[in-house]
């Protein structure tokens, strides 16, 4: 497949059949995880700038681990350890990136549209790992790959977003991705942590997890910021836990089989109960799995776009 | 008969071709053109095919002198004005250090003596608190008397309901209206954009349309115990607008104003596919939904809004070149609010004397300034316009320092050609 996208800002610019592709390279990266030596030539000689604005060692470490599959050389621009952001605009950020001439950039950052505004002025691809609120595409496309490895396939499955939706660029992501897949969603969650234009969203909303819970195939819980309580949003983290935090109570109202996922890093008996978290149900490793892959595949699709395989 | 100093020529005027007789500063008259005319030693301008139209009043610009001269001064903005259409503008006190002392109100009007001696006049603005911190009164009589033609704390909205009324008080025993900026301070936070179905796809904190419209109902509830007239600066949504309409059918002295960007456009244009996060509009209060800006012209056109201000609020360019959370809010306005507003006129979404009293007679009668209506012994404040000059908003073509605007590189009607101020040819 020819890959004509410049970059991945959003899943909201991927046709079905482009999410399939990505999911067919993943499968295939996939089987290449099980040999003793899980790295390829493919993308050597090429390289990737991690910039990550905002901390996140999880998501970075596995764009890392996915560059270096493929044989790409992977730098790294932390916040912390790089003069590039201290006090210098965007701006300058991209036209010092743009000189050291990369392939690719992973940007994450904490203000949205910052993976857009690099894009357009960049030559090279930028893959968003994260804008503000906004987007986490990877973050999305590894959920739903996951899902799609569980069952074959996402259509006509009822996927639980739980949590803080209003803050959550992996809840904004996956809704739009799970719909696109077929999925019909759910969000539950306090009132005060859904966006206002929530009504709008293609979504069933529910303030009680009990209803919500009846019959989904899958919840994917998603991380408090346990900073909210500061902000007036929540009461207090105990009432949190007790009405929205995912425990077996919950799960025994959902379909058998359901999944549970959760992108991490959890707090424990906060959004999730621990032992929900270890459970033969939880698909929460297998997401870190499938996210080197699923990148794996988007490294690949992307710098290799011009046809030059 | 007073000796006449001008005369243009075969200026249009209310779609007859007339001829402008001035003298002393003032209108002499207005007659119909005549074929040969003995012109005397007067000075004649011939102005066959251009539109004369009254000067416009600005009641709301920052000028951002003193202290951030780089994205504008009173110099470059008093020619934006010039050029603009304007002979009258009101600045702003938030500027660095702010207005709050005679000596920085005598400072932008001796600039703008210095600079623009026979106009466009300015007319500075003072704060209403110390600093515009809110908390102490400005000393507001002596503002007053250094040339301050009203009071505000523009960019920094009172929070103490008190300190307001006391302000409001204060500034009525010298004749100066309070102009305030309705933003309630706990729900309304300058992110720039309305809160709804946009900002809840782009991911962006967002500011709800209560925010404005609950201080709203503060200055009328305030305006109408105290009896006192407030002005409302930059009203953008529908819930403000019935506010206000409410109001004034009870007889509360209010008095409003909205801008050009909130008629012509909404936040729909933060997430078009070419103009997603535009810092260019990044304004406060935020552009909001299409239903808004109907509410809005509506109201304009029925005199529920009285007036129109530009809220000019030029920015350096590397300040808009950033991301959408980061970037200062405002539109450079001075250049662009006449093509923009008459072209509204045009297509018959206000009408011309909306357009009239929104841009003269209505922002002159609520601040006391100088006002021409074409009668005799107005101050001859008008300009030449050629309607049809269709120009391209380009940093060129802009005369602000400010370039930024979401109207870059589009085509706008109308262009000012000649501009008189009390018959004294300034540009
Ligand atoms: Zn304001």
């Amino acid at each position: 497949m020819k890959w004509l996208h410049k970059d991945l800002l959003d899943v909201v610019q991927l046709s079905k059949s482009e999410v399939m592709a990505i999911f067919e390279t993943a499968g295939r990266f996939q089987e290449l995880q099980e040999r003793p030596v899980k790295k390829v030539p493919t993308l050597k000689g090429r390289s990737v700038i991690l910039f990550f604005a905002e901390p996140s060692t999880r998501t970075k470490t596995s764009f890392d681990v996915a560059g270096k599959r493929l044989s790409a050389d992977t730098f790294s621009l932390a916040k912390s350890s790089s003069s590039l952001t201290k006090g210098e605009s965007l701006k300058d950020t991209a036209l010092t990136l743009q000189a050291m001439a990369p392939d690719a950039i992973v940007i994450r950052h904490w203000c949205s549209g910052a993976a857009r505004f690099l894009a357009d002025r960049l030559d090279c691809s930028v893959i968003n790992a994260g804008d503000g609120r906004h987007a986490h595409p990877t973050q999305a496309l590894l959920d739903s790959f996951t899902l799609y490895q569980e069952w074959g396939d996402v259509a006509g499955k009822t996927v639980l977003i739980l949590g803080d939706i209003a803050h959550s660029r992996v809840a904004r992501s996956n809704v739009i991705l799970l719909n696109k897949l077929g999925a019909s969603v759910r969000i539950c969650g306090p009132r005060t942590l859904l966006p206002p234009a929530i009504r709008k969203w293609p979504v069933k909303v529910y303030s009680d997890l009990n209803e919500a819970m009846k019959g989904v195939d899958a919840v994917m819980c998603l991380r408090l910021q346990l900073e909210r309580q500061k902000e007036g949003l929540l009461p207090d983290l105990r009432e949190y836990a007790r009405t929205f935090g995912l425990a077996q109570r919950h799960v025994d109202l959902a379909n058998p089989e359901v999944r549970i996922l959760h992108p991490g890093p959890m707090n424990r008996g906060v959004e999730i109960s621990s032992d929900l978290a270890d459970c033969a149900d939880s698909l929460v490793l297998d997401q870190v799995s499938s996210g080197v892959v699923v990148r794996m595949a988007l490294l690949f699709l992307y710098m290799t776009r011009k046809g030059e395989e | 008969m007073a000796k006449i100093d001008l005369i243009v020529r075969r200026a249009k005027l209310d779609g007859k071709e007339v001829d402008i007789f001035v003298s002393r500063g003032r209108i002499e008259s207005v007659k119909k053109s005549v074929k040969s005319l003995d012109a005397g030693d007067a000075r004649v301008e011939e102005a066959f095919g251009l539109t004369a139209m009254a000067s416009m009043t600005d009641v709301h610009v920052h000028l951002r002198e003193p202290g951030y001269e780089y994205k504008e001064d009173v110099e470059s903005g008093l020619r934006a004005a010039a050029w603009g259409g304007f002979s009258n503008i009101m600045c702003m006190a938030n500027t660095k250090p702010v207005n709050d002392t005679a000596s920085v109100t005598e400072l932008m009007l001796e600039k703008a003596r210095l600079h623009w001696p026979k106009g466009p006049r300015l007319f500075p603005i003072g704060a209403l608190t110390k600093g515009l911190s809110g908390k102490e009164l400005a000393p507001m009589a002596e503002l007053a008397k250094a040339g301050c033609a009203a009071f505000s704390n523009d960019g920094v909205p009172v929070k103490s309901s008190k300190i307001f009324l006391r302000a409001v008080e204060y500034a009525s025993d010298w004749d100066r209206v309070v102009i305030d900026h309705c933003e309630d301070p706990y729900l309304g936070v300058a992110t720039g954009i309305n809160e709804g179905e946009v900002s809840s796809r782009l991911g962006l904190p967002a500011q709800p349309d209560v925010a404005e419209a609950m201080q709203v109902s503060r200055d009328i509830l305030l305006a109408e115990y105290l009896d006192i007239p407030i002005h409302l600066a930059h009203i953008s949504c529908r819930k403000s607008v019935d506010l206000i309409r409410f109001a004034k059918e009870r007889g509360v002295k209010i008095t409003a104003e909205t801008t050009p960007h909130y008629l012509t456009m909404t936040e729909d244009y933060l997430e078009a596919e070419e103009t997603e996060y535009d810092t260019n509009a990044k304004v406060n209060p935020p552009l909001r939904p299409e239903a808004d800006r109907l509410a809005v012209i509506e109201a304009l056109n029925d005199g529920t809004l009285d007036c129109l201000a530009t809220d000019h609020a030029p920015h350096a360019a590397h300040e808009k070149e950033v991301e959408f959370d980061v970037a200062p809010c405002g539109i450079t306005g001075l250049d662009t609010a006449l093509s923009v507003t008459w072209q509204l006129v045009r297509d018959g979404v206000l009408t011309q004397e909306t357009f009239t009293r929104a841009w003269t007679t209505a922002p002159c009668s609520i601040f006391n300034l100088p006002v021409n209506r074409f009668e005799p012994g107005d101050p001859a404040d008008f300009f030449l316009f050629d309607e049809g000059e269709e120009w391209t908003v380009s940093p060129q073509t802009l005369y602000s320092r400010g370039k930024n605007t979401p109207l870059l590189g589009t085509v706008l009607k109308g262009r000012v050609k000649t501009h008189f101020i009390a018959g004294k040819k300034i540009v």
